[in-house]
């Protein structure tokens, strides 16, 4: 079952749309990557399923059930320009914001201290964020995003301004918290972060899903027919394809099979030299995304 | 509901536990107090050393007299005059006044001879002695009696009493009801603009750190809003309180603790007056307490809340509206403006027409008008407005304030959630039309 699906979501202001009938369906347990290039609708859509706006048409399902302001407490948002009470104490203000989720005051007690002990800063807790560095601030800001056990986490761009130690801390707990069976949808430019972390992506381009599906499936679709040679030519004929590199005596080609059968194409390959090495081509997620981004400003 | 209770309480606590706060709820009200203090600690070390000075006087004429006073004595020693000036400068006598031969209808030539320049009180004092003085002298040689003519000297003054429709009279005094208004006036003009601003800062904050799209996700903007100033009034009513409980309080204990060290004169004038005695003619002292006796407090006070809080609403909406739209407080000035231009006349109004005359057609209708009633109907309730025109002024300052926040509503919503763009008046009256 999908813990969220939306059907044909429209939204336009005044005279730009900014999402045209976008339906993704987003698993339950696991990570989902939204990607896209800026200006492509990918905060507004996070902004509709957070209910902080509503869209002109098309319907949102929270587990089966239309959504409602209720699921609020149910979903949990980490906006991407971060930002606290910079007054507010770091415990008065993640008891703030679990409340105001629907906690009670004794649980948003509770999972405060937890969090607090779990990341190990008792001390900061009567400290002011504007007191706290950059860094310090984020993870207070991270706490807060999941103090109220939400089953769905929407993180924009959640590792931007952390040094490499904190990425890597935030990107564990990231996991850690799929591992407990939650729901994340990941919005980011960095394409390395999908691929380690995602199991399902929808590409947004221009207001419309360009692309969805699982990211091995999504892979393979555009890994098609792409292979790197390397080949120790006997002659100077060489096969057909785009000449990557010329190291002495072997040259490294990127070929496509062209319908081929990889053993037929291999024999033929194999009369005109010694292979060194013959590698299905998977693109990076970077690659696919700049290609198909680029394909339809074209087009 | 739950949530918009939480805001308020957000905004309430991270106000009130700011030291800035505890400082200025604190210490402001110590102001008066120590102001009262140390007028009265000077008055009383002026009356415990009476440094006398003695001021000779050189009279040519053998003819003028002066009374001394507990300041100042005048000593007539028939010193010549060169004499009475080295008693000036070896230090002997403060000051020497010196009377030539004079023409009484055309007295000219006096002079005051001191080593500092003396003050305006001497001067003046001196002046109405000699001119008292030349004045019995003149009347004397045309034949009449000066102690006579003394005895017709009548004072009067003119008690104001007003009446009202059960037949009660009051003694009311013009001064004091001036004071009430100036004062509950201008407290309201304050209130709005120093708390109308904490909203509107308040609103940048939230909007530009985005904390506002984690609140909108869980609360209505109007929800939001409303709980934003409700709380920030609330703040502004606890300081209010806490300055009227700490000035009465403080200010009562200076004035009693000086009280005890006052002469008794005037309490046992103030005791004569109440058993009877020479009630005719009562000490300003004592017709002050009573005109303060006579203001019917309980309402003032009433009605100075309602237009506290609804002048505070009403002109609270609109900072939000404004600190919503924009995305920087710089950028807020533009729009602060128009908003000050009914504040700052109802302010200017309060002086020029209100407290002078409170019946007048520009007081009726600055006090009716939403935006510049909340201070102007200040100015006029000590007075006593008509129980109708109070009705109108506050059924429309409701009005005023519901309108205000509904429109205010409209803009909050879209604004909040709008960044980076120019808003210009256009950009809001879209965003008003708007109707999603």
């Amino acid at each position: 079952m999908n813990i969220l699906e939306t059907h044909q979501l429209h939204k336009s202001y005044a005279n730009t749309t900014a999402l045209h009938s976008v339906s993704i369906a987003i698993p339950q347990q696991g990570i989902f990557g939204l990607l896209g290039p800026n200006g492509a609708g990918k905060s507004t859509l996070i902004r509709i399923i957070n209910q902080i706006i509503e869209q002109d048409s098309g319907k949102i399902f929270f587990r089966g059930e239309a959504l409602q302001p209720k699921h609020i407490a149910n979903i949990g948002y980490l906006p991407e320009e971060r930002g606290l009470y910079k007054k507010m104490k770091v415990w008065d203000q993640l008891v703030f914001f679990a409340k105001l989720k629907g906690k009670s005051d004794h649980d948003a007690k509770v999972h405060v201290s937890n969090w607090i002990k779990k990341f190990d800063i008792q001390h900061w807790r009567n400290k002011s964020i504007d007191e706290l560095s950059k860094g310090m601030a984020q993870k207070i800001q991270f706490i807060a995003t999941v103090i109220h056990e939400p089953q769905l986490l929407i993180l924009d761009e959640p590792f931007s301004g952390f040094d490499p130690v904190n990425a890597e801390l935030i990107k564990n707990e990231i996991l850690e918290l799929r591992e407990k069976g939650m729901s994340i949808i990941l919005s980011t430019h960095r394409m390395e972060s999908v691929e380690l972390l995602c199991d399902t992506i929808a590409l947004l381009n221009r207001s419309e899903i360009i692309l969805q599906g699982r990211l091995q499936e999504v892979k393979q679709t555009f890994a098609a027919d792409r292979y790197q040679v390397k080949l120790k030519p006997f002659t100077d004929q060489l096969p057909e394809g785009t000449l990557i590199n010329k190291d002495q005596d072997i040259v490294t080609l990127e070929v496509s099979l062209n319908g081929m059968q990889t053993n037929e194409y291999l024999q033929n390959l194999m009369l005109m030299g010694e292979v060194k090495e013959f590698t299905k081509l998977i693109p990076s997620m970077e690659q696919i995304f700049i290609q198909q981004v680029k394909t339809l400003s074209h087009e | 509901m739950n949530k918009v209770w939480l805001i308020i309480q957000r905004e309430y606590l991270s106000r009130v536990q700011k030291k800035s706060f505890l400082l200025a709820t604190l210490l402001t009200p110590l102001i008066f107090p120590a102001i009262i203090g140390l007028f009265l600690w000077i008055a009383l070390e002026d009356m415990d050393k009476p440094s006398l000075r003695i001021i000779e006087v050189v009279d040519e004429n053998n003819l003028f007299f002066i009374e001394s006073s507990e300041q100042y004595a005048f000593s007539f020693s028939n010193t010549s005059l060169d004499d009475a000036k080295a008693m000036v400068q070896n230090g002997e006598r403060y000051g020497l006044l010196y009377i030539p031969v004079i023409d009484l209808t055309k007295p000219s030539g006096f002079t005051f001879f001191t080593m500092q320049s003396p003050s305006m009180g001497i001067t003046s004092f001196v002046e109405a002695s000699l001119k008292r003085r030349i004045k019995e002298q003149r009347l004397y040689e045309a034949g009449f009696d000066p102690k006579i003519l003394e005895s017709y000297r009548t004072k009067v003054s003119v008690q104001n009493i007003t009446l009202d429709k059960k037949g009660e009279e009051k003694i009311s005094s013009a001064t004091v009801n001036y004071v009430i208004g100036f004062i509950t006036g201008i407290l309201i003009y304050l209130f709005i603009f120093l708390y109308g601003n904490q909203i509107m800062q308040g609103v940048i904050e939230e909007k530009s750190s985005r904390i506002v799209e984690i609140l909108i996700s869980s609360l209505k903007p109007f929800q939001l809003m409303l709980g934003k100033i409700a709380g920030i009034g609330a703040v502004g009513l606890t300081q209010f309180s806490i300055w009227v409980l700490l000035i009465t309080g403080l200010s009562s204990i200076v004035t009693g603790y000086f009280g005890q060290k006052m002469p008794q004169q005037e309490l046992m004038e103030l005791q004569l007056d109440s058993t009877g005695q020479s009630l005719d003619n009562p000490s300003e002292f004592v017709e002050i307490i009573q005109v303060i006796q006579g203001i019917d407090f309980v309402s003032i006070i009433l009605l100075f809340t309602f237009y506290f809080l609804a002048g505070y609403l009403l002109y609270g909406a609109l900072f939000a509206a404004i600190g919503s739209a924009v995305d920087s407080p710089s950028e807020a000035q533009q729009f602060v403006f128009p908003i000050t231009i009914p504040l700052i006349i109802s302010y200017m109004g309060l002086f020029v027409f209100v407290l002078n005359d409170p019946e007048s057609q520009v007081s009726f209708w600055l006090s009716i008008i939403p935006l510049t009633s909340p201070i102007a109907m200040m100015g006029r309730v000590s007075f006593g407005v008509p129980w109708w025109e109070l009705l109108l002024s506050m059924t429309l300052l409701i009005g005023g304030f519901l309108s205000t926040t509904w429109l205010a509503g409209k803009i909050y919503r879209i604004g909040i959630l709008t960044h980076g763009t120019k808003v210009s008046y256009k950009t809001l009256w879209r965003w008003l039309r708007s109707s999603h």
